[in-house]
């Protein structure tokens, strides 16, 4: 995997800062260099909220529009946005209930997150439901992070919080066999 | 530590803090800065540091703790946000011409934007006006170095240093190899020297031409100089950019592919700018660009209006922040070529910021509105500065403004002898912060209007930090406590009664009686204490949870979204009632009391 440039998406609360943070010490478990950029503060109560991620090299914390790569949506309702960031042909990856309009040209995958996590008891597992089914669907094409990286850096992240780090694990999983069907 | 870690720019600064042997570190919480000290906790922790570590009561208090901890030869550093340097101002101002011993560190951080706060004034121009030399990185790396070359620069003018980093290098993560903490021995030892430390006048003239001679020294000093960050051609143009601009530049140039052709420098000190530096980039320059967030300092500095494009020139916006996409139509166009457009964000849309669901505060702005619908509404600085989606919140000025503002409505009125209900509501930590002088003169002059008070019990918008009331400061250490009620009525308040807001009945009736006490009697304050719902530190009794569910009896009137806002009552197109989003329903049942249908009944569990 070369440079990426992400966006990811959502309202306040949903755990945007949990999951950037995720993919980014997966890109440094790879040794590539990584900044992300996000906001705190009264943007953060129940607003949109958005986080730059970008791994390679770099030196502006910030995507500018027309140079994601993908674009994370936590929120069907965040695509249109957001979508501006997007360069041709980049990906997007969003938490809704059907494909959003307007997206020509851009490779969009949809899973139904807000119904999982409800399903697993969990509904603050949402994000990691998510990136699961992203790693999954880029499994092959070695565009994005692997299923595989991204579990050890979960693990090493919750590595002394038992229920915790196996309760993350169940809603990533949960997320990969979505990708699969 | 010898790995590489992702750090936010503010734990980065953190870390340089202990790096550098930081001995003291006092902070008010703000946007974007209020990591700094919650990581100088955890650090010291960690590394078992013997440091003073600190959640001051305010910016002013905060930076005249550290200062003295400096003036007795210790290494000190504060922290806050651009407007809490105006709170502090006053210490900072004298500091500059008193000169400190230990090196001393005022970190002040911007918010060009601005994302979550009232102004986006630049306190580089607070420096220039104090006549403190200021520090601008670039990114959290370069903020955690600038930390220890500031201690270096304070050491050896004995001057105090001021680090200003933006919201773009606070909030920014990167990857950072953390350099070796060197806890430090000394020993405070305060030397008495009353000619300076408590110098009048007189004394105070020969200071500040002492001053001057530090600055001029300042502006040639060797490791804080601009860096040239191109080996470019002979070239007739160059740009000049700091702070986060010079990161967005120096990507903006690899992609343009003008990185061999247009000269980059970097200035991590803006003010004062290097003399040499300047004479450099006028005599071999036709054209300058500054790239500068927020005012055009290094502009001022680099007096040539008829060369020099920046903000003064109308070149760059004043206003806002200068993202990567503007610089680089900037850099574009200074260099005279033509990049393809950029696709535009859509129209504004999306959710605009909200209290939380069962955020205790939406309560009590709906028995405010309810027990004083005609009345004026003075707030503060705050999460409930959100009250304002509600019809809660008139005026917001800045901290402790909610009470003098309060004060100053109700003599304004009354010069006509009309005087309407006045309803003024401030946080906790603001409160502590600022709320008490005002209270004070509000008492010695009888202005009648109602303080409620909304103590949820931590300092919430910034991240939840302590206030005096709780017991336990940074880092989790225990500590003293104030006791509000106590200090309301030692203020000489005759009207002081606590209430749980999201009893929403009993609270209504309470804020009717508190309105129709300063009617006649006098100030009132109400303090509506319930525990921030988003607060993990909180070990106190919650109240308890009432589930919620939409009956047939809903019409779809919409005056529960519309009047209490709360995010998880959805009206529902299709279905044309309201729904409740169970994702995000906190279960404080509020809104039972609220549906004008009685459509919003308890469930069992």
């Amino acid at each position: 995997m070369t440079g990426q440039q992400l966006i990811i998406s959502g309202v306040g609360g949903q755990g945007i800062l949990f999951l950037t943070r995720i993919l980014a010490e997966t890109a440094i478990s790879l040794g590539m260099p990584v900044m992300t950029s996000e906001t705190h503060g009264m943007a953060q109560r129940g607003g949109v909220v958005i986080s730059h991620l970008k791994a390679g090299e770099f030196s502006s914390p910030l995507v500018r529009p027309g140079r994601a790569d993908g674009l994370i949506a936590m929120k069907a309702e965040n695509v249109a946005i957001h979508r501006h960031f997007l360069r041709p042909g980049g990906w997007v990856v969003v938490n809704a209930k059907a494909a959003p309009a307007g997206l020509d040209g851009h490779p969009v995958h949809v899973i139904d997150a807000d119904t999982l996590a409800l399903e697993l008891g969990n509904p603050q597992s949402l994000n990691l439901i998510l990136i699961g089914y992203a790693v999954a669907r880029f499994a092959a094409s070695g565009d994005f992070f692997s299923p595989d990286q991204v579990i050890g850096t979960i693990e090493r992240r919750l590595v002394e919080k038992g229920k915790l780090r196996d309760a993350s694990l169940a809603a990533l999983r949960l997320g990969m066999e979505n990708a699969a069907g | 530590m010898s790995e590489r870690m992702l750090l936010l720019g503010n734990e980065a600064m953190a870390h340089g803090l202990v790096e550098a042997g930081c001995n003291v570190v006092a902070s008010y919480p703000g946007t974007p800065a209020s990591e700094i000290l919650s990581s100088v906790a955890q650090w010291r922790a960690r590394y078992d540091l013997p440091m003073h570590v600190e959640w001051a009561v305010n910016e002013k208090v905060a930076l005249e703790i550290a200062y003295a901890a400096s003036q007795a030869g210790l290494r000190a550093a504060t922290a806050m946000k651009q407007v809490g340097l105006n709170v502090a101002s006053d210490p900072f101002m004298s500091a500059a011409y008193l000169g400190v011993k230990g090196g001393f560190l005022v970190i002040s951080a911007d918010d060009p934007g601005p994302h979550s706060s009232q102004t986006e004034q630049d306190s580089r121009l607070m420096a220039m006006g104090a006549k403190v030399p200021v520090l601008d990185p670039d990114s959290p790396e370069q903020a955690r170095e600038l930390v220890k070359v500031g201690f270096e620069l304070s050491e050896a003018f004995e001057i105090p240093v001021m680090l200003r980093p933006t919201t773009r290098v606070c909030h920014a993560n990167q990857d950072i190899l953390p350099g070796p903490v060197a806890p430090s021995d000394r020993k405070a030892l305060f030397e008495k020297n009353p000619a300076r430390w408590a110098a009048t006048p007189k004394f105070r003239h020969r200071l500040h031409l002492e001053l001057e001679e530090k600055l001029a020294k300042i502006a040639a000093w060797e490791p804080t100089a601009p860096r040239l960050l191109n080996p470019a051609a002979p070239a007739r143009r160059a740009i000049v950019a700091s702070g986060v601009a010079a990161a967005h530049a120096r990507e903006v140039l690899n992609d343009l592919g003008l990185r061999e052709t247009l000269p980059l420098w970097q200035v991590v000190q803006p003010y004062p700018l290097h003399g040499d530096f300047v004479t450099t980039v006028l005599e071999q320059y036709d054209e300058i660009l500054v790239l500068e967030e927020t005012t055009g300092v290094m502009e001022l500095q680099l007096a040539d209006r008829y060369r020099v494009k920046g903000k003064r020139s109308g070149f760059v916006p004043e206003v806002g922040e200068l993202s990567p996409e503007l610089i680089e139509g900037l850099i574009a166009s200074f260099a005279g070529i033509e990049t393809p457009e950029a696709p535009a964000p859509a129209a504004e849309g999306g959710r605009r910021p909200t209290l939380c669901p069962g955020c205790p505060h939406r309560a009590s702005f709906y028995a405010i509105k309810r027990a004083a619908p005609k009345g004026i509404f003075p707030s503060d600085i705050g999460c409930y500065t959100l009250g304002i989606n509600l019809g809660g919140v008139d005026t917001v000025l800045c901290m402790g403004a909610a009470v003098s503002q309060a004060c100053g409505f109700y003599h304004a009125h009354k010069i006509g002898g009309e005087v309407p209900d006045i309803v003024a509501t401030i946080g906790d930590s603001t409160f502590f912060h600022a709320g008490i002088p005002p209270l004070i003169d509000a008492v010695v002059q009888d202005a009648r209007f109602v303080l409620v008070i909304l103590d949820n019990a931590t300092t919430a918008m910034t991240g939840n930090q302590p206030t005096p009331a709780l017991g336990w400061g940074a880092g989790g250490v225990p500590t003293a406590t104030v006791n509000m009620e106590g200090l309301v009525r030692a203020c000489g308040v005759k009207f002081c009664k606590v209430g749980r807001p999201g009893n929403l009945p009993a609270f209504t009736d309470l804020m009717k009686e508190a309105v129709a006490f300063a009617r006649t009697d006098g100030l009132a304050v109400v303090i509506a204490r319930q525990p921030c719902v988003v607060d993990r530190t909180f070990k106190g009794d919650r109240p308890p949870r009432r589930k919620v569910a939409i009956s047939d009896a809903c019409n779809g009137c919409r005056y529960c979204t519309t009047q209490f806002e709360c995010p998880a009552l959805v009206y529902d197109e299709e279905e044309k009632r309201v729904a409740i989003d169970t994702l995000i329903c906190t279960d404080c049942g509020v809104c039972i009391d609220v549906c004008p249908r009685l459509a919003i009944e308890e469930v069992g569990q």
